[in-house]
């Protein structure tokens, strides 16, 4: 005979299994109370999922794009009309030393589009004429989709290039040297189509022409309306203190000088803020999940009490009862929590894919729902296993 | 007060009993005395009935052999051992290594088969499942049912369902068996066959004790403790 008495240890194989005997037996009401779980999981999941894919797509849109364009335009003068910026401004911004390309555009003035010289003069559609230097192409990085660009031969002829919109508006699909627009009460051939500019969606509603072209068939006034320019990346801060400057040295006050990435980097930021309160509002359903997880274990701990007295009475130490409804907890709340977890880069992929971004779910935001799951578990099963430990064996065996 | 002597008597005593109760009264919060002054003496490998009408005490009586109950005032020795000192712990290692149930309910778990909810006899003696499995169907083997390993409870009759719960009772190779009304949810002929059984078990060298209200049941076993009041009548 033995001198002293120790209960032996449960392996945890056996804990496990103990603890799945609950789920095992009761399964729709297992997975109720997991899916109370798996919805908070994957509600933020989701959230953080789709947040990051699409400021992933963001940022990606900022690298191509990059965030040294500086545009000029001319603002308002002291009496207010509308200022103008000097003939030779662009000429003058190329000069400074960290500019590496500054392209102008010209809009000239009572020009419109229509799609042939039978459609009434009022149906313009809002598109403008502009004329365009040669290297806009190249200085906004645009993409033509259809056609080509200019050279330095289509840019003297009546020959235009339409934005994205325009000849969407003009009904033009491909360019083509039988593709005309009735242009300035003058047929021009469509020679290409661009594909949407981001960071100048102005040109989106554009009709370009080359800029002698718009000297020699139109009554072009040559004076520049948008000047495009890309610099050095560490020093665009300082291009943009002496752009004003530069443009207009007799009254820099009417110039306006943006940043069109700037937009861009403010929806970010936006988006962040959204974010956030969305995950507050998964936590809150975390937090819910959790509540029905330990309402689930207090009534389990409630109908089993007659197979807790018979655990006691095969020698099971309190330890061991407490150890089994916690274990029963974590499995209910890990099955919610992978399940969550699943769904939720689920719901972020197919929303990803929809919108065209790519999917991206940060690990931390998985392992982080998955911890979270695990802490409300044994949270939400501490107070039921507890309540089962103290249970009397005698009063346990009694209640059947 | 007791003397050095006194106490190596006792002690002694103990040993050779694998019960002893000594002037145990047991009083429930609310006045309720289920058991007065009762003092008994269990052998090893003995076969004994307590018997008594409900209300007697007995069902307080196995609790209290049984360690899952505390006596309000005397001494409960178990396997020679003063259940007064041992912690909850070690209370708990005493009934999975030393005692077995059985129980007028059966308590099987609905939906585990038969060789499982015996090895679940040894879920807490840190026995692996493998060999739970193993020692199960030889204990269900033993109790006549080698062929209902895999059946659930619910497929099974009343008696089968007791012998699977003395399988589980008896899996560890208990000092002792505790047998609380055992036929009492089943036809004379079950019952009968589980009685047969459970004398089996006894000529196995296993100690014993069914609590019964009945009489008939209680004569054909060699010894019987009749209760009344919370007394031992004799």
């Amino acid at each position: 005979m033995t001198a002293t008495l120790t209960p032996a240890r449960m392996r945890s194989s056996d804990v496990l299994r103990v603890g799945g005997t609950g789920l095992r037996t009761r399964p729709m009401r297992a997975f109720l109370s997991a899916l109370g779980i798996a919805i908070g999981i994957a509600a933020m999941v989701a959230v953080v999922g789709l947040s990051s894919s699409s400021q992933d797509t963001l940022n990606r849109q900022l690298a191509a794009l990059g965030t040294n364009l500086l545009t000029v335009t001319p603002g308002r003068t002291v009496s207010g009309t509308t200022a103008t910026l000097p003939k030779e401004s662009e000429r003058m911004i190329s000069r400074i030393s960290p500019v590496q390309k500054a392209a102008a555009v010209g809009t000239v003035a009572d020009a419109k589009v229509y799609r042939s010289d039978k459609i009434p003069e009022e149906q313009s559609g809002g598109i403008s004429v502009r004329a365009a230097k040669l290297n806009l192409l190249d200085t906004i990085t645009a993409k033509v989709s259809n056609g080509t660009w200019f050279n330095g031969a289509t840019q003297q002829y009546p020959a235009t290039v339409l934005g994205a919109t325009a000849a969407d508006r003009l009904g033009i699909g491909a360019a083509g040297p039988d593709v005309q627009v009735y242009l300035g009460g003058q047929w021009f051939t469509v020679i290409g189509i661009l594909d949407k500019v981001t960071l100048a969606p102005e040109l989106d509603t554009s009709a370009l022409i080359g800029w002698t072209a718009a000297e020699h068939y139109l009554l072009f006034d040559s004076l520049p309306t948008i000047i495009y320019t890309r610099s050095d990346e560490a020093y665009v801060n300082e291009v943009q203190g002496v752009l004003a400057a530069t443009a207009n040295p007799e009254s820099p006050g009417e110039v306006d000088v943006s940043k069109p990435s700037d937009a861009l980097t403010a929806q970010a930021a936006t988006s962040q803020a959204f974010t956030n309160l969305l995950l507050g509002l998964g936590a809150v359903a975390l937090l819910v999940g959790g509540v029905g997880v330990a309402n689930t274990m207090i009534i389990s701990v409630l109908e089993r009490r007659a197979e807790i007295g018979l655990r006691r009475s095969l020698g099971a130490t309190r330890g061991q009862i407490r150890l089994q409804f916690l274990a029963e907890s974590l499995l209910l709340s890990a099955l919610g929590g992978i399940g969550g977890a699943f769904l939720g880069i689920l719901v972020t992929s197919i929303y990803a894919t929809i919108r065209g971004w790519s999917t991206v779910v940060p690990a931390w935001a998985t392992y982080g729902g998955f911890a979270a799951t695990l802490a409300i578990g044994a949270i939400a099963g501490l107070y039921p296993a507890i309540r089962a430990s103290r249970l009397a064996p005698t009063e346990a065996l009694s209640a059947n | 007060m007791s003397t050095v002597a006194q106490l190596d008597e006792a002690e002694t005593a103990a040993v050779k009993a694998v019960v002893r109760l000594e002037s145990v009264s047991k009083e429930y919060p609310g006045g309720v005395v289920a058991l007065r002054g009762v003092s008994l003496e269990i052998g090893y490998g003995e076969l004994v009935a307590i018997v008594g009408p409900s209300g007697s005490g007995k069902s307080t009586m196995l609790n209290l052999i049984g360690t899952l109950d505390r006596p309000s005032k005397g001494s409960v020795h178990i396997d020679g051992r003063d259940v007064a000192k041992l912690t909850d712990r070690q209370l708990s290692a005493l009934r999975a290594f030393r005692i077995g149930f059985v129980f007028q309910q059966f308590h099987l778990a609905s939906g585990v088969s038969a060789r499982d909810n015996v090895s679940d006899g040894l879920l807490y003696s840190g026995v692996s499942l493998s060999e739970r499995r193993e020692r199960a169907e030889a204990a269900l083997n033993r109790v006549g049912l080698g062929h209902r390993l895999h059946h659930f409870p619910n497929e099974l009759s009343g008696g089968e369902r007791q012998r699977v719960a003395i399988a589980r009772a008896v899996i560890g190779d208990p000092t002792l068996l505790l047998a609380d009304e055992p036929t009492g949810n089943l036809d004379s002929v079950a019952g009968a066959g589980v009685m047969e059984l459970l004398r089996e078990l006894h000529a196995g060298r296993t100690t014993v004790l069914i609590i019964t209200h009945d009489r008939e049941v209680a004569a054909e076993l060699p010894r019987q403790v009749v209760m009344r009041d919370g007394q031992v009548a004799t």
